[in-house]
């Protein structure tokens, strides 16, 4: 078979399992695939083909996902392996240990296969902000795939992979996922490990899936889910059989629609595309109705204050004394501070950080940071009340337009954050979400859906998002390159 | 005019667990500099600090001992500033919610009690060492250190003098030395201490402007810092001057403090909550454990010994100001139930011995029961009170039993009658005038013909057996 590339996990399993085929023709098959595509899209940071293959010989007799490659964004360590964050600062950086989700990925017999490209430190949405080049959207090279994890989504959208993790600090992983027509999950708060994630917002942070289809990304979240005693945050709850969701049936399921999400000026052919969606649940037995998330006119305001005041902390360890890039000759330490970080950080990343500490700042931090922390709470009641109110899921668009031109938003930082604006309130409450194909512009660019679910109920929006896939074909496009 | 101290003491204690703070390290001293790290205590990019139970546990033992109020919720900041022995470029710390509040330390001074009030006892990460090339412009790091687990204990500005703030010190090192939670090493700088100062008029209540003294590596230097900074400040506001806000570092070698930085340049550490630790609540049933878990503590132990013991005050508070002297003389008193005995020769002969040569009792080779055993050896006879004395240093030499000693080396006192007699008879017969002059109501004559047996047997008979038999003799003329 020669393209194996283009297949799904769960049909490359099927087709290992019954021995048609073996780990390193696969391997083979989406390297090569990578080799003749990359050169337009840009997705990958670092691949090497020899060290996927010995790892491919290497693998445990058995596992969840035995053979299939997965693509790592660059933000997530690798034992040995470059882990820059696309940032000039951390240049040169190969962490002595594996982040949790690597370990959970190895020991079912995943392949770890290339770095993917991203925003610097995960700080954008377009995958612009990379240190090192942007890349580009599979459906129209002249466009953004989204950001910050758009390497994964690109790769994965591109067939460059078969499956990817990324990272979803305001929709980091969703956002890029309805850009390139893929699916892309951000799961509860606490319900995968963040050891090994360099942190952009410690409290936002989340790491999730990129696949193919709603099966993939249910095996692929079963794998890296659980518990893990290096992580304060992570919570210890049981990981449920995602793959007994997957369900043709949404009888019975209520589906919440919240009035805040389908607002004046947003894309014709967005809306047009999640009311289709929305229109076929129903006729498939979902109940529809109306909900309201009053607090999200507030959330992209509280957003940058919080993930701001977060990554300033977070990014201050890049100060040129253990790791990364020092610069040249410094002629004392304020000196070795200023000019490493002078000259290690790009300008959005500086932008955070400034940002950041200004909220933070003695004499601010009570009418900004605290006030956006009280508002934090008001947003996270806002999904705790719908749910409460008997909603198993939340239906909104993932992102108010479609990928837009390389370049279009940079030189206006503001409206590139209104990209997230469908994506932060979720990460703000904690809860999970994933974004799925649901429809094409008149242009052929990529729609996607956004599905919410409750605290740890990941289950529920595999199941609609699986009976919403098994009608339709979405998914099955492919990007020609 | 006569003005007065107000003194804060911010005192920093290294606990004891066996790993550090956040991460699986060793919490031991020395080793090569960046032997005792790992990837967490080095801050490296992507790992997670999680919160080690044992530092916990050990943190609210002390908040309990001081009668700080525990709260029910443990919840950490971040403490943000540039350092390079700092290696996330934040220090986790304790900040708005405190471990634990509002307590106190009762210090004996002038031959009183005085209440110094515990504002706040919290956890922290230490910091690693910065170690600067001699003669060069390099700069090293050691981490070591880093992630240590701290306890802060900042006391109210309740002292008022240099002694006091000496007498504090002192008293919180016992108690912590009790509670067996650090070593209090300030040489290790397992223990450590900044001080805050303003004067004022005597007997007035305002606070000045104070200043903040660091860098005081031993109780001593503590004082004298303090003792210069009123001195200092005391002709300041003489002269007319104003006293700014600032802090200063104490020079032992002068003698003298100076300024460090002026509050201007202060810090702003920009704390917030560690999104890293989730908070989370105390179950009071653990504290309380902790509570009922705590050993007696100094002044507890010390009215005991003076009730329960029939110590005098005196007795009482010198065997307790070292736990280990307490709990050795208590062993001691488990083979030998004569408190006041024990505490005689604890306080004489045996720390005589331990002083001159540097020991500690726990090192002592002179084990509690052995010396037991050698009172013992006193009470029935075998060797009299003066032979103890000798056979006790040799015991704190060699570690030999005294009964040991007394059979190697033929000590045992001559009870004898059959021997004793024939000696008694000899002195008297030797010494007719002092016996005439014994008779003749003279008392201590018959000390000097007790003295003569003593000479006879080479000290090795028994006084009071001598005694009895010169007394039948003399009393048959
Ligand atoms: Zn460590």
């Amino acid at each position: 078979m020669d393209n194996l590339y283009s297949l799904t996990a769960g049909e490359l399993l099927g087709l290992l399992d019954k021995k048609t085929i073996n780990p390193e023709e696969i391997i083979e098959s989406v390297y090569s695939r990578a080799q003749s595509v990359d050169k337009k899209i840009k997705g990958y940071l670092n691949l090497d083909r020899e060290k996927a293959l010995s790892r491919a010989k290497d693998l445990p007799s058995s596992g969840k996902l035995k053979g299939i490659p997965v693509a790592v964004k660059d933000n997530i360590c690798v034992e040995g392996e470059l882990t820059t964050c696309a940032s000039k600062i951390l240049r040169g950086f190969k962490p002595p240990y594996n982040a949790t989700v690597i370990e959970k990925l190895k020991s079912e017999g995943a392949v770890i296969f290339g770095k993917t490209n991203m925003d610097e430190f995960a700080f954008g949405s377009s995958c612009e902000n990379s240190s090192y080049f942007p890349t580009l959207n599979p459906w129209d090279t002249s466009r953004i795939p989204g950001g910050s994890s758009g390497g994964s989504a690109a790769v994965v959208s591109a067939d460059e992979a078969i499956m990817a993790i990324g990272s979803d600090t305001g929709g980091s992983i969703r956002q890029p996922a309805s850009l390139c027509g893929v699916v892309g999950m951000k799961p509860t708060y606490g319900r995968v490990s963040r050891y090994g994630l360099i942190a952009f917002a410690s409290s936002l942070d989340q790491i999730g899936p990129f696949t193919k289809d709603i099966k993939d990304a249910a095996l692929l979240l079963g794998v890296i889910a659980g518990f893990d005693e290096k992580d304060s945050t992570s919570v210890n709850v049981p990981v449920p059989d995602y793959a007994s969701y997957l369900k043709n049936d949404v009888k019975g399921m209520k589906i919440g629609i919240p009035k805040e999400y389908f607002v004046e000026g947003m894309d014709k052919e967005v809306e047009a595309s999640v009311r289709e969606a929305i229109a076929l649940l129903k006729g498939k037995g979902a109940q529809i109705v109306d909900v309201s998330l009053p607090h999200t006119e507030y959330a992209v305001a509280v957003y940058y204050i919080l993930a701001t005041a977060e990554a300033s902390s977070n990014l201050a360890r890049f100060d040129g004394v253990q790791y990364g890039y020092r610069c040249e000759d410094p002629a004392n330490l304020l000196d070795m501070y200023e000019r490493t970080r002078g000259e290690g950080f790009g300008a959005e990343a500086k932008r955070r950080i400034i940002l950041g500490t200004y909220v933070l700042s003695s004499g601010y931090y009570d009418a900004y940071y605290l006030k956006a922390q009280k508002v934090r709470m008001l947003i996270k009641n806002d999904f705790e009340q719908v749910f409460k109110s008997g909603c198993d899921c939340i239906l909104t668009p993932t992102s108010p337009t479609p990928a837009f031109k390389v370049g279009e938003r940079s030189a206006d930082p503001l409206s590139m954050y209104l990209s997230d604006i469908f994506t932060i309130s979720v990460n703000l409450a904690g809860v999970p979400a994933l974004s799925m194909p649901c429809g094409f512009t008149k242009g052929g660019l990529p729609i996607g859906m956004q599905l919410i679910g409750n605290f740890f109920e990941e289950g529920k929006i595999f199941n609609a998002a699986y009976a919403y896939e098994s009608n339709t074909d979405w998914h099955k496009r492919s990007p020609k390159l | 005019m006569a003005y007065e101290p107000v003194i804060g003491l911010e005192v920093h204690v290294q606990l004891k667990t066996v790993s550090k703070m956040f991460c699986g390290c060793t919490t031991g001293f020395g080793g090569a500099p960046n032997t005792h790290t790992c990837p967490v205590c080095l801050g490296f990019p992507g790992v997670l600090p999680v919160l080690n139970r044992r530092a916990l546990t050990e943190a609210i033992r002390v908040a309990l001992a001081v009668g700080c109020k525990v709260s029910d919720k443990v919840k950490f900041h971040r403490k943000n500033y540039f350092y390079p022995d700092l290696p996330k470029d934040y220090q986790i710390s304790q900040y708005d919610e405190p471990l634990s509040e509002n307590g106190r330390l009762k210090i004996k001074i002038n031959g009183g009690e005085k209440t110094i009030k515990i504002k706040r006892v919290h956890m922290e990460e230490d910091a690693g060492k910065l170690i600067h090339e001699e003669g060069g412009d390099s700069s090293f790091v050691d981490f070591n250190r880093s992630g240590m687990p701290l306890l802060e204990i900042v006391s109210e500005p309740d002292i008022n003098s240099p002694e006091e703030a000496y007498r504090y010190l002192t008293d919180l090192k016992l108690l912590l030395r009790y509670l067996e939670v650090s070593d209090c090493d300030m040489e290790k700088g397992s223990l450590r201490c900044d001080a805050n100062i303003s004067i004022r008029k005597k007997g007035g209540t305002g606070l000045g402007t104070k200043a903040e003294v660091k860098n005081m590596n031993s109780f001593k230097a503590v004082k004298s810092a303090l003792e210069f900074e009123f001195e200092r400040q005391s002709k300041c506001l003489e002269a007319g001057e104003r006293i700014i806000q600032e802090t200063r570092l104490w020079d032992t070698d002068k003698g003298v403090t100076v300024s460090m930085r002026s509050k201007e340049e202060a810090h702003d550490y920009r704390y917030f909550p560690e999104p890293d630790l989730v908070p989370f609540t105390l179950e009071a049933a653990m504290v309380e454990n902790e509570r009922k878990d705590l050993p007696e503590l100094p002044e507890a132990r010390k009215a005991r010994f003076i009730g329960a013991l029939s110590l005098t005050e005196y007795d009482a508070e010198v065997l307790t100001q070292d736990k280990d002297t307490a709990d050795y003389f208590e062993e001691c008193v488990k083979f030998y139930n004569k408190p006041k005995i024990v505490s005689n020769w604890l306080m004489g002969d045996v720390s005589g011995y331990l002083n001159a040569k540097n020991l500690s009792v726990r090192d002592s080779k002179l084990k509690p029961q052995a010396l037991a055993g050698l009172l013992k050896e006193v009470d029935s006879g075998k060797i009299s009170g003066k032979m103890a004395k000798d056979i006790v240093i040799e015991m704190l030499d060699t570690g030999k039993d005294a009964s040991a000693i007394i059979s190697e080396k033929g000590l045992a006192q001559i009870s004898d009658t059959g021997e004793l007699e024939k000696s008694a008879e000899e002195a008297i017969a030797e010494n007719a005038k002092t016996a005439e002059d014994f008779l003749n109501g003279k008392d201590n004559a018959l000390m000097f013909l007790v003295g003569q047996v003593m000479k006879k047997t080479k000290g090795k008979a028994n006084p009071a057996v001598v005694n009895k038999i010169l007394r039948d003799k003399l009393s048959k003329k």
